[in-house]
């Protein structure tokens, strides 16, 4: 139905490709072992040693590294980052694709051009961006130190350059599915005697629902775990302005081993449930 | 409810759809709009629901002015060509819809709602399905709960958009009959599209031909096949044969029995009905080929060849009743006369 948001079925892929794939033996099994190898040794190893690393001191020093406070402090300001950003972005990737997949209007493919560019350019880049706007010596920095509002090197800035970074993942899971539907649903909702709200949560929202969560989970997943652009803006200020990545990097700098690897095991178990997640989410848009 | 339009035009950037379209359908008619692809049919149907709004022009619905009306307001059904049911709903919840979203104050009871559903799904026959998703329905089926959806909020006037364009040939067939019975028995003003004339000329009580967003013309089925306002609506409605005065001989046209008087046009068209075809008396020019022949049922179709003054062959379609035919015992290659009873003639 949707092709393109609709995620790979390896079932299916398989049994059109049977016929034409009838390599001998060998080179399949090699490409699988090159394949498995390939992703056990770059993949599977290092966050097995994450883990490890983690507990190489005992669960006593795992726990007393996370419970120390800048830990924690770090864990809270990703998780407040998080919830600014995944839910403002969600509302914005579903207007962006409703606009851009519902009507008519001048500049459109610029938009649509311009939704992708967090992800053309590098996430340090998309730091400094913000740098230069609201930093001391950029084209803002005045007119906020005169009033005393501080977004570089604090948390407005964070949450800033995190909302950026992430908002393509929703809009860009929803516009090729809204696209392909089409909006004749619609239009009869509208026909029947709905109104425009009723018919966007009635017909609209459940059409769209497996896609939507599907983008929040990668958004979410990426507004964890931005390092780049954060690290930029953030001015790694222990407690205060540092991040669960940037956290882990401090603490990795400062030869605090058990520390780092217990903040990058939150971050990897966090990686391995949303791929859970994912799985099942795109389980159910199959299986609709 | 009746339908005026007045002036409607409509461009899509530069191109013209709908060419100032002026048309009026009274209360309770079955109309068929009629057209080529891409004629504008579609637009037509949008503008007049709301779907789309046109760039001049006014809609009047019973005599009032709608033109600024919403969708949502006009009080219209509107079946899809592609049907548009919600697909995460069950053919029940589709029928309900209309009635679900009504404001509370005119909202049914849940048990209104569903004896209303059931009665709309037992009208058309699909009551069996009710608990169905849409991609397990037949597209006869979907077409049918379509309907029922738009029927639900007891529109005022039904539109149709190639309510028949999707469905195998039988299914059409038996659909059509339906239509026009369920027509008379609900007597609501309806609209339907499509670009099969044999659809329009069997279902419809009024015909509206469109061609490139231009009504060519408007009226009972019966009136269109048998005085055809242009040469497009006297191709496009029925078989028909065209002769060119500049091409063929106006002598020819003559012996077959029509007076050629230039000031009635240029072109004289024929439908194969009024051509007459008979074996060669003594003293007749016999100046037509039987080629081949097809049968259409009980009509057969007749080819015939004619050479012209000119030395250029050109083919003439005949048709008749089969018996009649084969009492004339006929063979391929065989020379026979041709008698033209009837000719239309434009510029
Ligand atoms: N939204 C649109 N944008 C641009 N052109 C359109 C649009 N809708 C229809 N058209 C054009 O207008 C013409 C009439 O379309 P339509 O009403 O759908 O024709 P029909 O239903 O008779 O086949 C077609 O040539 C079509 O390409
Ligand atoms: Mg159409």
């Amino acid at each position: 139905m949707n092709a393109i948001a609709q995620p790979i079925n390896p079932a299916r892929l398989v049994a059109r490709q049977q016929k034409v794939l009838q390599d001998a033996d060998w080179v399949r099994w090699s490409l699988i072992a090159i394949a498995v190898g390939f992703i056990g040794l770059f993949i599977c190893l290092p966050l097995g040693l994450v883990i490890f690393q983690a507990f190489s001191k005992g669960i006593a020093a795992y726990w007393s590294a996370l419970s120390q406070a800048d830990t924690l402090a770090a864990i809270k300001l990703t998780l407040l980052t998080a919830l600014v950003t995944v839910p403002l972005n969600t509302v914005f990737g579903v207007a962006a694709a409703w606009a851009i997949t519902r009507f008519e209007f001048r500049g459109k493919s610029l938009l649509t051009t311009l939704i992708d560019l967090p992800f053309s350019v590098s996430p340090v880049i998309s730091g400094l961006i913000f740098v230069l706007l609201f930093g001391a010596q950029g084209w803002f920095g005045e007119w906020l130190s005169a009033h005393d509002v501080k977004i570089i090197f604090a948390v407005p800035g964070i949450i800033l350059a995190t909302l950026f970074i992430t908002f393509p993942f929703v809009a860009r899971q929803l516009i090729p599915l809204m696209q392909e539907m089409g909006n004749q649903e619609e239009e009869a909702a509208l026909s029947l005697g709905a109104s425009g709200w009723k018919t966007f949560w009635a017909v609209t929202i459940p059409n769209i629902k497996w896609a939507l969560l599907y983008g929040v989970l990668l958004c979410n997943a990426r507004a964890m775990g931005e390092f780049g652009a954060v690290s930029v803006v953030s001015g790694h200020i222990r407690g205060l302005t540092n991040t669960l990545p940037l956290h882990v990097e401090v603490s990795y700098n400062d030869y605090d081993v058990v520390g780092a690897f217990a903040g990058a095991s939150i971050l990897a178990g966090l990686a391995i449930v949303t791929l859970i997640l994912k799985t099942v989410l795109e389980w159910r848009q199959a299986n609709r | 409810m009746s339908i005026l339009l007045s002036n409607i035009s409509k461009k899509f950037g530069t191109f013209t759809a709908l060419d100032n379209i002026n048309l009026e359908i009274p209360e309770g008619e079955l109309v068929a709009l009629l057209g080529p692809s891409g004629c504008g049919k579609t637009t037509l149907l949008r503008i007049i629901a709301g779907l789309e709004s046109a760039d001049q022009g006014r809609v009047l619905l019973s005599g009032q002015d709608r033109t600024d009306h919403d969708v949502s307001q006009r009080g219209i059904g509107f079946v899809f060509q592609h049907y548009a049911l919600f697909r995460h709903m069950t053919v029940f919840e589709n029928v309900a819809f209309g009635l679900r979203v009504k404001p509370r104050r005119e909202r049914p009871s849940n048990e209104v709602i569903a004896k209303k559903v059931h009665a709309l799904l037992e009208l058309v026959q699909l009551d069996w399905l009710h608990d169905r998703y849409p991609d397990q329905l037949s597209g006869g089926q979907r077409q049918r709960i379509a309907l029922a959806r738009a029927l639900a909020v007891e529109p005022s006037v039904l539109l149709l958009d190639e309510p028949f364009g999707a469905l195998d040939a039988s299914v059409r067939k038996d659909l059509r009959q339906w239509l026009r019975n369920l027509h008379h028995d609900l007597n609501v003003t309806s609209i339907f599209v499509t670009h099969d004339q044999e659809e329009a000329m069997e279902v419809a009580s009024q015909v509206v031909v469109l061609n490139h967003g231009r009504i060519e013309q408007q009226g009972a089925p019966g009136d269109i096949y048998d005085n055809p306002a242009n040469a497009f609506v006297s191709r496009f409605i029925g078989h028909t044969n065209v002769f060119d005065l500049d091409e063929q001989d106006a002598d020819w046209l003559q012996t077959a029995g029509i007076p050629v008087a230039h000031q009635q046009g240029k072109f004289a068209h024929v439908r194969p009905h009024d051509i007459v075809i008979e074996k060669p008396t003594a003293d007749s020019d016999a100046f037509v080929t039987l080629k081949d022949w097809q049968h259409l049922g009980s009509l057969i179709r007749i080819e015939l060849v004619k050479n012209g003054s000119n030395g250029l062959t050109a083919s003439v379609y005949a048709e008749m009743p089969n018996d009649q035919f084969r009492r004339l015992h006929l063979n391929r290659g065989d020379k026979v006369d041709l008698r033209i009873r009837h000719a239309h003639w434009f510029h």
